[in-house]
């Protein structure tokens, strides 16, 4: 047991990064094609964390920094617990506290941009907050734990009986990967009216490191999913990576077909989809299971 | 080893007091047509991801504060591309009253890009030659010493000729 949980640590930090970056970069090369251009090549992403950690010092406070750091370790800690097999509650928390310290970072840079997208970044997670809580409840209600351990060791596959919180999970997922229509906090294409949101401050190594961070929340963030299959047979192995991986395509096709929403409608989408099909599945959970 | 700096540089632009012309033809090789993404290029609009600038149209009284702002809001190593005859000498608006003239008037300028308006193969050409500065400005960073004048040769070399394949591939369609 012990065994295997250092197995998956080791694997998560070395390859979540690699596979994150490699994502971003098909990513890219799909939008790429959807705007009938070339594209960048598909390693782009990691010449621009490269590119990022030879650029100059810069910081306006000298606390910035400090906060990304915490950020960055909470981020991977998030993953780690997960991918080790721990507890979703704990899994969830961590990842809040990290979100958490990444808006403290951007406020204490005292800059307008950075606080706006600050702002609007605490709307996102106040509207994305309700239905990861109840995807976690979803998972204990079936499971019986909320341990990831023991949701992959189940032997049945949990999809169907949580559809409603499946559909919402990917739907939040646009809000977490701060993809359009939800890009409210900053976004990688050109919506330039707040210059670059969140991250408008952070120079050189601490933007590369965000970045890094960012793959290693994608591809935990994508785990969830993941989660929703796994039945301890290779197939639900197999069609799990799949239609993670998919998942991830999918919120590209989104990104690049739609244009950027208000707040105010992310916030009510959000709740309301968490609230008709989160709420109404973990009600049906709580009669037949 | 060439710095990553010339795979991945991302441009800010400001337009000084432009007709628009230049401004247009900078957005025009952002298009499918030019594509400049495949060589990594982004539009970041954030002079502190920058490594590359972009001034369209001649500094004036009014803007010549800000043209040295975001310069020194971008971190080490950058350059300056001045697109547009107005941004290299003041062109068409030199005479005017309150016009000082190119941007090399306030911030040192390491590309000129000569054309009324500038066609967006020369902005490329002149982005492209500006990766031979950062490499030296790079390199000179890690030597701890001010950059030397001449690009380092090689660089420019090699990206002129991705330059020129680019130029091929578009003359054959
Ligand atoms: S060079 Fe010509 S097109 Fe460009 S800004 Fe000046 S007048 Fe306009």
């Amino acid at each position: 047991m012990i065994v295997k949980a250092v197995i998956s640590i080791i694997a998560y930090l070395v390859l979540a990064p690699l596979v994150g970056g490699l994502l971003a970069g098909l990513e890219r090369k799909l939008s790429a094609k959807m705007q009938r251009r070339v594209g960048p090549p598909v390693l782009q992403p990691f010449y621009d964390v490269f590119k990022l950690f030879e650029k100059e010092k810069m910081a306006p406070t000298r606390f910035q920094d400090f906060y990304v750091l915490i950020f960055v370790v909470f981020v991977i800690a998030s993953g780690l617990l997960f991918f080790a097999g721990g507890d979703l509650l704990l899994v969830i928390f961590t990842l809040t506290i990290a979100t958490a310290f990444l808006i403290v970072a951007a406020y204490s840079s005292n800059s307008p941009y950075a606080e706006v997208g600050a702002e609007r970044e605490l709307l996102a997670m106040m509207a994305y907050e309700p239905m990861v809580l109840l995807t976690a409840i979803g998972f204990y209600m079936y499971h019986g734990s909320f341990n990831v351990r023991d949701i992959l060791a189940s032997d049945t596959m949990c999809l169907l009986p949580m559809l409603g919180i499946f559909v919402g999970w990917i739907f939040i997922l646009t809000l977490k990967f701060r993809k359009s229509p939800f890009d409210l906090s900053m976004s990688h294409h050109a919506h330039q009216e707040l210059v670059r949101g969140l991250t408008t401050e952070f120079v050189g190594r601490t933007m590369g490191l965000i970045e890094i961070s960012h793959w290693y929340e994608n591809v935990f963030l994508l785990g969830f999913v993941f989660l929703f299959f796994a039945n301890g047979t290779a197939w639900g192995w197999v069609i799990g990576i799949v239609v993670a991986i998919l998942t991830y395509f999918v919120e590209v096709f989104i990104d690049n077909t739609f244009a950027r929403m208000k707040w105010q409608f992310a916030f009510k989408a959000s709740w309301i989809i968490a609230i008709v099909l989160g709420m109404v599945n973990i009600f049906v959970l709580y009669l037949c299971y | 080893m060439s710095a990553y700096v010339t795979k991945s540089p991302w441009v800010v632009h400001y337009d000084g007091s432009s007709c628009n012309g230049c401004d247009i033809e900078v957005l025009a090789c952002l298009t499918p047509m030019y594509d400049v993404e495949r060589f990594g290029i982004i539009n970041c609009g954030n002079p502190k991801h920058a490594d590359v600038f972009l001034v369209t149209g001649s500094v004036n009284e009014q803007n010549k504060g800000i043209v040295k702002q975001i310069y020194e809001q971008m971190p080490e190593p950058k350059v300056v591309v001045a697109v547009g005859i107005c941004a290299c000498s003041g062109g068409i608006f030199k005479d005017c009253y309150n016009v000082l003239g190119g941007v090399d008037q306030v911030i040192p300028v390491d590309a000129y890009v000569p054309g009324c308006a500038a066609r967006p193969e020369a902005i490329i050409d002149a982005v492209v030659k500006g990766l031979g500065v950062l490499q030296a400005k790079r390199d000179a960073m890690l030597e701890q010493k001010p950059a030397e004048e001449a690009p380092a040769e090689e660089a420019v070399e090699e990206t002129a000729e991705a330059v020129e394949e680019v130029k091929e591939e578009g003359g054959e369609e």
